[in-house]
């Protein structure tokens, strides 16, 4: 291949003390790919970014950002890439046209000559110019980030957790707009804690304690889930948790949204399992079959 | 270049936009300086005395209305011998002058260098000995032009450059000592120490600029606005409380600049120390402002002080710097006279600068 990969990872490992943060991961993102990093709180997430954006040194292994090393060639990665961390990273003091302005120039570009990337996403929040960045809505504030990110037109975005405490209204904007921004040619390496949005990457990868649980494209994760699934719902649900987990049969009960979901063994009688969970006295008992998703291939991944 | 003078206008929106700071920065110079230059004083105006005279002879009297009509002094009237225990006591008085039974001869005799014998006694209430003190030397300033206290038992006096002890002119050496690191070295720390805070540095460092052009950006409006609080305090002093300012100008000024570098470096390294905003300003608070009181000679003089603080002064660049002011503002001496100092804060300055640029990280500190 002439062009490098967006992103190569390669048994890279990074530790705190006794804690590994993260533990020699290997994985690739191809250019132009929208990648997704999927994981709870504390699953390593934030440690990778990083490291992939040359903040941190790994203790082991190496990787490549733009076809350069992290460690050698740091100084060059940070011209290519945009980065939006976990956190607000603005300046609330200063307006949102400020901002724009002082990111463009940290990077040596006006904000003119970038500006038909952003102007999609900036359009949204132009109205507001004059305004402080920290009296904006959340929603406008991840939209500001994300144009301050762009406005050098990188080649490889980082994006740690975006939607975090943002409506769910503007989270769907916002993953159009990186929709939009992968058709421009950027590649995107983005983390969430929200299973939902995973379906909307080119690829996720599962990550938990420092580990990869898995890689795929969303589809193919959800394939690797190929045991009967049930959702069980009643008014009672802690007790019909406790219940379902005590039952034969059932290899599996966790809560999952508005309903528990139940892993099953072959020849699970599910019109007999919700007559004895109404003998036993609870009521408006339903067990009906589900489509696995994203969350149900992690807590199994998780398991073992 | 010009990215850098967007950075330079980013900092000064940031001051600009915190208006409470920004007025406490400029107006605390202006404050301190009155405050210390009226308020608080260790001067001692009207100094009441008694005067016990055997013989009310011409002379004595003479001596009596020159200093009654000396603002300093305030003559309540003669007592009896007697009677000096008592009025001391009672606090009526803070002195009492105790004439020679042979006063005009003793003077006289002094005038002309053949007896060699105080004529004059100086009884003075020491429950305060700093007033004490004071009391007995502006006495003795009274009595020099007699010739009495040029006898041998009593040395004469004479007190140079300050000679009215005015104790403004001393706050204001210190002040300045104090206020170029509160707003150099404490708000510079401060505004770094938010960006580590609030994750912008993050987005900083992972950009083509050197994070030193984001950090010197950051120091000149913080560098300017000392320059202002310097000119209010140099102005104040001169107009206001009357100081000299006799020395070398272009001496006091450029020690003044190289001290505002300092201070700012210093900042520098507080912000590589410490990640959030209270602690850094509990380090500049504690490590910085503290000492700088106590034991720049600012309050204290180093002299009085034990041997190991003495060698601890050493260290605190304001001891040298108030030092230098003293002289060149007060003593009114040339810049040569204060090379020592000033080699002194250029050392300091210069490790300062290579240590905090070392210590500051491009990286994320792990």
């Amino acid at each position: 291949m002439t062009t490098p990969n967006a992103i190569e990872i390669a048994g890279l490992t990074k530790r705190y003390g006794t804690l590994t943060a993260v533990d020699h991961i290997t994985f690739e993102v191809w250019r132009g790919e929208l990648f997704g990093l999927i994981g709870p709180d504390g699953a390593g997430k934030t440690t990778l970014f990083r490291l992939l954006t040359t903040l941190l040194d790994p203790d082991e292994g190496r990787a490549t950002v733009d076809g350069l090393d992290i460690v050698t060639q740091y100084r060059e990665i940070r011209k290519r890439v945009g980065y939006m961390p976990g956190r607000f990273s603005l300046y609330p003091d200063l307006s949102v046209a400020e901002n724009l302005e002082f990111f463009a120039a940290l990077f040596g570009v006006k904000v003119e000559a970038n500006y038909d990337l952003i102007a999609p996403i900036y359009r949204q929040i132009e109205p507001f110019r004059k305004r402080r960045a920290g009296k904006l809505s959340g929603g406008m504030k991840q939209k500001l980030a994300l144009c301050c990110a762009l406005i050098h037109r990188p080649s490889v975005l980082f994006l740690d957790e975006p939607t975090t405490g943002v409506d769910a209204v503007s989270r769907g904007e916002f993953w159009d707009m990186l929709f939009n921004l992968k058709r421009q040619g950027i590649s995107i390496l983005v983390s969430t804690p929200y299973m939902d949005e995973a379906c909307r990457c080119d690829r996720i990868a599962l990550c938990d304690n420092g580990h990869l649980l898995g890689i795929d494209t969303p589809a193919g994760i959800v394939a690797q889930f190929d045991e009967p699934l049930y959702a069980l719902s009643g008014s009672d649900m802690y007790g019909l948790l406790l219940e379902a987990r005590r039952a034969d049969g059932v290899k599996e009960c966790y809560p999952f949204g508005a309903s528990h979901h139940l892993v099953v063994a072959e020849g699970f009688d599910a019109e007999a399992f919700e007559r004895q969970l109404r003998q036993r006295g609870f009521k408006a008992v339903t067990v009906e079959p589900v489509q696995a998703g994203i969350e149900d291939v992690f807590m199994k991944l998780m398991q073992r | 270049m010009s990215g850098f003078l967007h950075f330079v206008k980013k900092e000064t929106l940031h001051i600009l936009r915190d208006r409470r700071t920004m007025l406490i920065v400029l107006l605390m110079p202006v404050v301190q300086v009155l405050l210390f230059g009226f308020a608080i004083s260790t001067e001692v105006n009207n100094i009441e005395f008694f005067a016990v005279a055997p013989h009310r002879t011409e002379a004595v009297r003479q001596q009596i209305e020159r200093m009654n009509a000396n603002p300093y002094f305030s003559f309540k009237g003669y007592i009896d011998q007697k009677r000096i225990d008592r009025v001391l006591r009672s606090g009526q008085a803070a002195a009492v002058v105790v004439f020679a039974d042979d006063y005009d001869r003793l003077v006289e005799g002094a005038a002309v260098g053949a007896i060699d014998e105080a004529a004059v006694q100086f009884v003075v209430d020491a429950s305060n000995p700093n007033n004490a003190g004071t009391d007995l030397i502006y006495l003795q300033q009274a009595f020099l032009g007699d010739g009495s206290v040029t006898a041998g038992s009593a040395p004469a006096v004479r007190i140079l450059y300050n000679p009215q002890m005015k104790s403004s002119y001393n706050f204001v050496p210190g002040i300045m000592g104090l206020i170029f690191i509160l707003i150099c070295a404490m708000m510079t720390s401060v505004s770094i120490v938010r960006e580590k805070e609030s994750g912008t540095m993050e987005v900083l460092l992972v950009s083509p600029v050197r994070p030193i052009w984001i950090i010197s950006a950051k120091m000149i409006p913080y560098f300017l606005l000392s320059c202002l609080a310097l000119a209010t305090i140099l102005l104040l002093a001169h107009y206001v409380l009357g100081v000299p300012m006799s020395g070398s100008m272009v001496g006091l000024v450029g020690l003044s600049l190289l001290y505002l570098v300092l201070s700012l470096a210093l900042g520098l390294f507080i912000s590589t120390v410490s990640h959030t905003q209270v602690v850094a300003i509990l380090v500049s608070g504690m490590l910085l402002m503290l000492p700088v009181i106590m034991l720049s000679g600012m309050l204290f003089p180093v002299e009085n002080m034990p041997g190991i603080l003495r060698a601890l002064s050493c260290v605190i660049p304001a001891r040298w710097y108030i030092e230098a002011v003293r002289k060149l503002m007060i003593g009114g001496q040339p810049f040569v006279a204060v090379w020592q100092e000033s080699a002194i804060l250029l050392a300091m300055t210069v490790v300062l600068v290579v240590v905090a640029l070392k210590k500051f990280n491009d990286k994320l500190e792990s």
